[in-house]
């Protein structure tokens, strides 16, 4: 068959017939043969367009949210006072720095403040949410929680915080935890597969039970008894929830290492002298790299998933973090208000559906039947 | 002898996959009771030929866009799949190359046979039973009787390959298409299965239609044969006739390719650089409560001198391979093993690493020893940054450079995946690994299986040619009795672990004084 040679390979010696392509290979798969597996799984994330798309969409919300303190703040960004700039966000002043009485910080939401600035021939540039996930509207029109208005784009809540703007600072928090613990859970499971795998026998036998036995214990249970022991804050959480997450990977890692620990090629790099670790890492785990990064996207759901319901049930964040389970939690406890339970509903089922969409692209990519090369 | 209609003729045969032509314009007369061999090297188009007798491609991908198969007068190239049914089976039968997956692991062998019966001549029952040990006991099944209700994987692959015969013969066909049926068979057991089609043939007066890339067996077997090459017959003609007096180029490359004469003896009474004393490796098995185990290799004592090559041949299952892995210390043995006057078998990884340099091994599968997800020239010098970690990347580049170049391949690959290159040049690639150390022992396991015959050619011509310049030793194990007697000089022959016989490759061959030497002596064709 003369087409089946890669192209390269023609002008060489001996350019026998390349056994991975079947009879009669058309052309451009041919030529595909000759980009890095690197382009080709990227040509195939791109061919799954709605991944492709989820993508996109998702980068530019959450590489929004990066910039929550931009976005809505109850500080302006600029401050013109007396000939002087002021950037109230980066840095701190005082509200005698304006002429006023305190020695706190100015709160430029206060008339008086305004006032002051506006008397030293000054202005104010305000974000385009002019709250932050914190800060509480007294002049409400009505009573709290207010609904949609022009004044606050999603209304508030029952204390007359912005969802908007608790919605903006708990998307960049859930998501930021979330990549957190699904880096920290994943290392830490691919290193356990790893050496699982790789070592087999006793330590694998054990390791193994270890897993199980620990898998069987009630996470909530060990939360809500470390909560009333330590006070919790996100550094707490963090570690609980990454000592109760890293078996994820394990399984899939410890499998594809006790397969490819027989490799061949693996055995020709143990005949050259290489150690262990070097046969692990250069040989072994870029086997098991393809398992990992298509389950990462669904451990990040699944880790999104577990912070939100944890802050719902109040054993979450600390209270005055900014979270999309406290807004839910606050949905359930004002039906009349319907529009705090729809909006982080709908904020949380859109962001996890993009995400999975991601992750199915992702698994597009790393699929070699679609790459056309075996893994 | 022209018979008026020949039982099969194909005119001006054409095979496309997706619209690329693999068949072009493809000949072929086969009469009554004649046998014919279709040779040529993987990806010649010979097994697409012969499905395509019986339109067992995968259609609509596939397609002929010319030519006519007439069987016994009647056209099949588009024919319902009604009237190929009559055929298959019937009047044409097959036997292919992989008796593991040809047949189907979940049925016993008499289910399996039965429905054939009762597919074409409609006996079932008794009958169908009686027919079925008849069969069985005619392609020398032993015992068929009580192998009936075997499972395919309780037997052994000659005996897997038989019950495929009994299937194919079963409606006593016309013309039996046999595509490469020993192919995966051990060699004594591959004498057995050609002498049974032969004899069957006779018997049947069938036509047999033999597909293969083994020239020995064309010529052990065949009247006439066809030589392909790229989808086009490029030679046809008397067997005899075509060996003796090749007319096309290819032909003659073919048959130039055969491992053949034996190798140079280098200057006598060199000092043995490896050798074993009663080395033995046991593989664990589950047991309780005593702990069974299964001993792959069995007191085995080598000696390979320095500048020489060892052969060590044997058929599967033989622990030749388990014994090479246990010399370059890959697997746990007891005994002795001595590499350059220095006892290594007790040697931690540290106190070997050194030794590693000097020692290395090439393997059978080209497409199972190189990392798919590292290039050439990554894979070439990781012996360098293991050894010589202190060696700039600009000189390591020049030795991977210069050993591709040494191995005969371009050193721009470097840079490449090794997906992008054939099993030949991927043979060379994994050569080139092992040789950039510049050691002085290679182990050889298999090296030229798994490659078409010129390929294999080459690669042997590489493997002498290097031995030459450096003045490597080499452990050689192989099967195949053609080539360890161009490439060694010495032979040892191995058997259930264990070595029958050992001695020089001249008197070996000449001279085999085990009987089972002999046999696989003759089994060689």
């Amino acid at each position: 068959m003369s087409g089946s040679d890669s192209v390269g390979a023609a002008e060489l010696p001996e350019a026998g017939a390349s056994r991975r392509m079947p009879a009669g290979t058309p052309a451009h798969l041919v030529f595909a043969a000759v980009s890095t597996l690197g382009q080709r799984r990227w040509a195939a994330f791109k061919a799954n367009r709605r991944g492709y798309w989820s993508l996109r969409i998702f980068l530019v919300i959450f590489g929004a949210t990066l910039f929550a303190e931009v976005l809505a703040n109850d500080k302006p960004l600029v401050v013109r006072h007396e000939g002087r700039f002021y950037f109230s966000i980066v840095a701190t002043y005082a509200e005698t720095e304006f002429g006023g009485v305190f020695e706190t910080e100015a709160d430029y939401r206060e008339p008086f403040v305004k006032d002051l600035i506006r008397d030293g021939g000054g202005w104010m540039i305000w974000p385009p949410i002019p709250y932050a996930h914190d800060t509480i509207d007294y002049e409400l029109p009505g009573p709290a929680p207010y609904p949609p208005s022009a004044r606050h784009w999603l209304g508030t809540d029952d204390v007359g915080k912005d969802v908007l703007a608790g919605l903006i600072y708990g998307i960049r928090l859930s998501f930021l935890f979330g990549l957190v613990l699904t880096a920290l859970s994943s290392i830490i499971g691919v290193l356990a597969g790893a050496v699982q795998g790789y070592l087999g026998g006793k330590v694998d036998l054990f390791g193994q039970r270890l897993i199980e036995i620990w898998a069987g214990l009630p996470i909530l249970f060990v939360l809500i008894i470390l909560s009333s022991i330590v006070e919790s804050n996100v550094f707490w959480l963090l570690g609980i929830l990454v000592a109760f997450s890293w078996m994820a990977l394990v399984g899939v890692v410890r499998a594809e290492v006790l397969r490819a620990r027989n490799f061949q090629y693996v055995t020709a790099a143990r005949a050259l002298g290489a150690g262990d670790r070097r046969i692990v890492r250069r040989h072994v785990l870029p086997n098991a790299m393809v398992a990992t990064f298509t389950f990462l996207p669904f451990i990040l759901t699944g880790s999104i998933t577990l912070l939100t319901s944890l802050d719902f049930l109040g054993f979450g964040l600390p209270a005055d973090a900014p979270s999309l389970g406290r807004l839910l939690a606050q949905g359930r406890a004002n039906l009349h208000a319907p529009w705090l339970g729809l909006m982080s509903f709908f904020t949380l089922a859109t962001l996890l559906t993009l995400v999975i969409f991601i992750g199915e692209a992702l698994r597009d990519a790393f699929d070699p039947r679609r790459t056309g090369m075996q893994s | 002898m022209t018979p008026l209609t020949p039982f099969l003729e194909i005119a001006d045969l054409a095979v496309a996959f997706d619209g690329v032509r693999v068949v072009h314009g493809l000949d072929l007369r086969l009469d009554r009771g004649e046998s014919v061999a279709l040779v040529g090297e993987s990806g010649s188009g010979k097994s697409v030929t012969a499905l395509s007798v019986l339109q067992l491609l995968s259609y609509p991908r596939a397609s002929h866009p010319t030519g006519s198969i007439l069987v016994d007068g009647e056209e099949v190239v588009g024919a319902g799949e009604q009237e190929m049914r009559a055929i298959r089976g019937s009047r044409i039968s097959m036997v292919f190359q992989e008796p593991m997956t040809s047949l189907n692991p979940l049925h016993t062998i008499r289910k399996q046979v039965e429905e054939v019966l009762a597919v074409h001549g409609g006996l079932s029952g008794a009958a169908a039973r009686e027919r079925t040990v008849e069969l069985l006991e005619l392609v020398g099944l032993q015992e068929a009787r009580e192998r009936l209700d075997s499972y395919p994987h309780q037997l052994s692959g000659g005996q897997r390959q038989r019950v495929m015969i009994a299937m194919a013969i079963a409606n006593e066909p016309d013309l039996l298409i046999a595509d490469e049926p020993t192919t995966a068979l051990d060699v004594t057991v591959q004498a057995q299965i050609l002498a049974l089609i032969k004899e069957l043939q006779e018997r049947l007066g069938m036509a047999l239609l033999l597909i293969t890339h083994d020239l020995g067996i064309v010529r052990a077997m065949a009247d006439r044969v066809y030589v392909m090459e790229q989808g086009h017959v490029v030679e046809e003609g008397e067997t005899a006739e075509v060996f003796v007096r090749p007319a096309h180029p290819y032909t003659r490359k073919l048959i130039d390719a055969e491992p053949r004469g034996a190798c140079p003896i280098p200057e006598d009474e060199a000092q043995p650089l490896v050798e074993t004393k009663d080395v033995t490796v046991e593989f664990p098995l589950r047991g309780w409560p005593r702990k069974r185990s299964l001993v792959a290799v069995d007191d085995v004592s080598l000696r390979v001198r320095q500048g020489h090559s060892l052969g060590v041949v044997g058929e599967s299952g033989s622990g030749k391979t388990t014994l090479a892995m246990a010399i370059v210390r890959l697997l746990q043995s007891r005994g002795e093993i001595v590499f350059d006057g220095r006892s290594i078998d007790g040697l931690g990884f540290r106190q070997l690493k050194p030794l590693r340099r000097s020692m290395q091994i090439v393997f059978q599968d080209p497409y199972g020893s190189l990392s798919p997800r590292l290039t050439v020239g990554e894979i070439v010098s990781e012996g360098l940054v293991i050894h010589e970690p202190g060696m700039s990347a600009g000189e390591r580049r020049d030795r991977v450079a210069e050993v591709l170049t040494e191995v005969g391949l371009e050193p721009e690959i470097a840079r490449r995946y090794p997906h992008e290159f054939s099993g030949g040049q991927r043979q060379r690639i994994a050569v080139a690994r092992a040789m950039i150390l510049r050691p002085r022992f290679v182990v050889l396991d298999e090296p030229t299986s798994s490659l078409d015959m010129t390929v294999q050619a080459q690669i042997v011509e590489l493997l002498l040619d290097l031995q030459q310049r450096h003045g490597l030793t080499y452990l050689f194990i192989s099967h195949d009795l053609k080539v360890v007697r161009a490439l060694c000089d010495e032979i040892a022959v191995m058997k259930d672990g264990r070595i029958v016989e050992q001695g020089p490759a001249g008197q070996l061959f000449d001279a085999p004084r085990e009987s089972y030497t002999r046999a696989l002596m003759n089994a060689a064709l």
